[in-house]
């Protein structure tokens, strides 16, 4: 109870914080389609969050709700992986996070519709339609800037290179995992294959580092956590207890 | 034909309610006119997309969260339709933002006051497009046919904007004295920038006779307003609030309400860019747009060597 608990929570909290990193963008974006596009995934993501959350809320009991979980829970308690509190930066860094994340998302749901507890599985379901389009969307990105010009192929390399060291967190199984039945580590193969395929069309090479950062299952997380939660609870926190 | 018959043919149809499309004859003036007044509107949106998306990152709710960034993209997507109607005259999406970048263009002065706390998303949504929607309704039936047509699905998103920033003022009203006290304070601070939007008295207004003959405003300025203020009068009491004008009195003679002046000095200040915002709003859609640049470039290379490619490979 307690694992499936805190997997239900990381799913949210993954959902809600890439969500809140892309709705950064909304009235920022390069051209007026990619700002609705981005929002538009970002909307998503905050839809899967509430569905994770109210399910968590539901198990826990005591009064908590979608937003006791989203805005009344601290640092420590956030079961996010890293890569995805990671600043916006450029929309390089962006579109790459987002198929990263996509292609992750997107095999893991599968999994998930298939053999999670019920309820688990109808929300990944629900979520496989938005995600396959994310996943098109974020990997059609990767590949024009990859082959567009100099300057976004260099800022693609750029970004590979920041972001590859938080991959790994996505295939590294935590207790919640295993204790859930989820086998994240099965789903690597796959998802680099993935990727690989997209990078060759990009004309991009598969990145090699030895570097790994990770720590976000844990509740252990990097320094920008605390600002994203900062400014997202700072209404609840500053009034609490109301109706908004 | 000579110009005086085309015009007289043009005025024909438009008072015999036919509307004026992309390739019919129409004098260098409405078209600039339309030009003008469309490409001012989508750039409201788009601009008008940074007050509020100010508070997107804040949202006090996850369903607040999503109502607002979904509001906010329904105005990118406003402006989208609207910069294609603008398409439709001749000058290109690019060309148009190139105006509002250089302060050519103008935008709704609106958007230049900033939005401090959280009820003022309530009481843009109430109060600003609510006046926004008073002039949108009358554009559904404006002259020029992409306009009118861009307006009714606006319209529709527009009206629904409204009940959602009107119920989330009602929910504060009920809240906490804390909260009440923001509501009251952010209906203070948008009343009279929203009774601004409908322009300068109609004894003023540069561009209304002509506007009016060709159809492409169908009620003064000082029609709308009035329209608007006897509207509001009477949500306000729903919420229990009151509205920051001591002037305001029912008037039996008119059947309307008399409200006090509006402060046409501040109103001057603003359009002129001597406004609380104007400098950063205009600044922030430079950035994207220039930060946005290599973006837009990229893709378009991709584009043609795609379609480079496709050629190669099907000769």
């Amino acid at each position: 109870m307690k694992a499936t608990l805190d997997y239900i929570l990381h799913l949210a909290d993954n959902a809600l914080i890439l969500g809140q990193r892309n709705a950064e963008w909304c009235g920022h974006g390069p051209v007026l389609e990619q700002d609705i596009a981005i929002s538009n995934i970002s909307l998503d993501l905050i839809g899967q969050a509430r569905s994770f959350y109210q399910y968590a809320a539901e198990l826990q009991g005591n009064g908590s709700t979608e937003d006791t979980l989203a805005y009344l829970r601290h640092e420590r308690q956030f079961r996010n992986i890293l890569l995805l509190e990671q600043p916006k930066s450029d929309w390089a860094y962006t579109t790459l996070r987002q198929f990263f994340f996509s292609a992750f998302q997107q095999l893991l749901f599968q999994q998930l519709s298939t053999q999670a507890d019920e309820r688990i599985g109808a929300i990944a379901e629900k979520s496989l339609k938005e995600v396959n389009y994310h996943l098109r969307w974020s990997s059609e990105w990767v590949v024009r800037l990859g082959d567009g010009t100099e300057e976004s192929r260099r800022r693609l390399q750029q970004a590979l290179d920041d972001s590859w060291p938080f991959v790994n967190e996505m295939f590294q199984a935590e207790n919640f995992e295993l204790e859930s039945g989820v086998r994240v580590e099965e789903l690597q193969a796959a998802w680099t294959e993935k990727v690989k395929a997209c990078l060759a069309e990009a004309g991009m090479e598969m990145p090699v580092t030895s570097l790994t950062r990770h720590g976000g299952k844990k509740g252990i997380h990097s320094e920008h956590l605390g600002y994203i939660l900062a400014e997202m609870q700072y209404l609840q926190r500053s009034y609490p207890g109301c109706e908004w | 034909m000579s110009v005086h018959d085309l015009e007289k043919v043009f005025q024909e149809k438009i008072d015999s309610e036919t509307k004026i499309e992309p390739l019919d004859w129409m004098p260098e003036a409405y078209r600039k006119t339309n030009i003008r007044q469309i490409s001012q509107h989508a750039h409201s949106e788009i601009v008008g997309m940074l007050p509020e998306g100010n508070w997107i990152s804040r949202a006090p709710s996850l369903k607040r969260k999503a109502i607002l960034l979904a509001k906010v993209q329904d105005e990118a997507g406003h402006g989208l339709y609207l910069y294609s109607a603008c398409e439709t005259l001749g000058i290109s999406r690019e060309e148009t933002i190139n105006d509002l970048h250089s302060g050519r263009a103008k935008y709704s002065s609106i958007f230049n006051y900033p939005t401090l706390t959280w009820a003022d998303i309530g009481a843009v949504g109430w109060l600003v497009d609510g006046a926004a929607i008073m002039n949108q309704v009358m554009l559904t039936r404006t002259s020029y046919g992409p306009y009118a047509r861009a307006m009714v699905r606006i319209c529709k998103e527009e009206s629904f904007h409204q009940r959602q920033g009107f119920e989330s003022l009602l929910v504060l009203s009920k809240g906490s004295p804390e909260q009440q006290a923001m509501c009251q304070d952010a209906i203070n601070r948008w009343w009279w920038p929203a009774l601004m939007m409908f322009g300068p008295r109609d004894s003023e207004s540069t561009n209304s006779d002509q506007s009016m003959k060709w159809k492409i405003k169908r009620k003064t300025n000082d029609e709308l307003r009035q329209q608007f203020v006897d509207m509001c009068v009477e949500q306000v009491k729903l919420l229990g609030m009151t509205l920051p004008d001591p002037n305001l009195k029912w008037n039996a003679e008119r059947n309307h309400y008399d409200f006090g002046e509006i402060d046409w000095n501040e109103f001057w200040q603003v359009v002129k860019g001597n406004g609380p915002c104007n400098k950063e709003r205009l600044q922030a859609r430079k950035q994207a747009w220039e930060e946005g640049a290599w973006v837009r470039e990229a893709a378009a290379a991709h584009a043609a060597k795609k379609q480079k490619r496709t050629a190669a490979h099907a000769a």
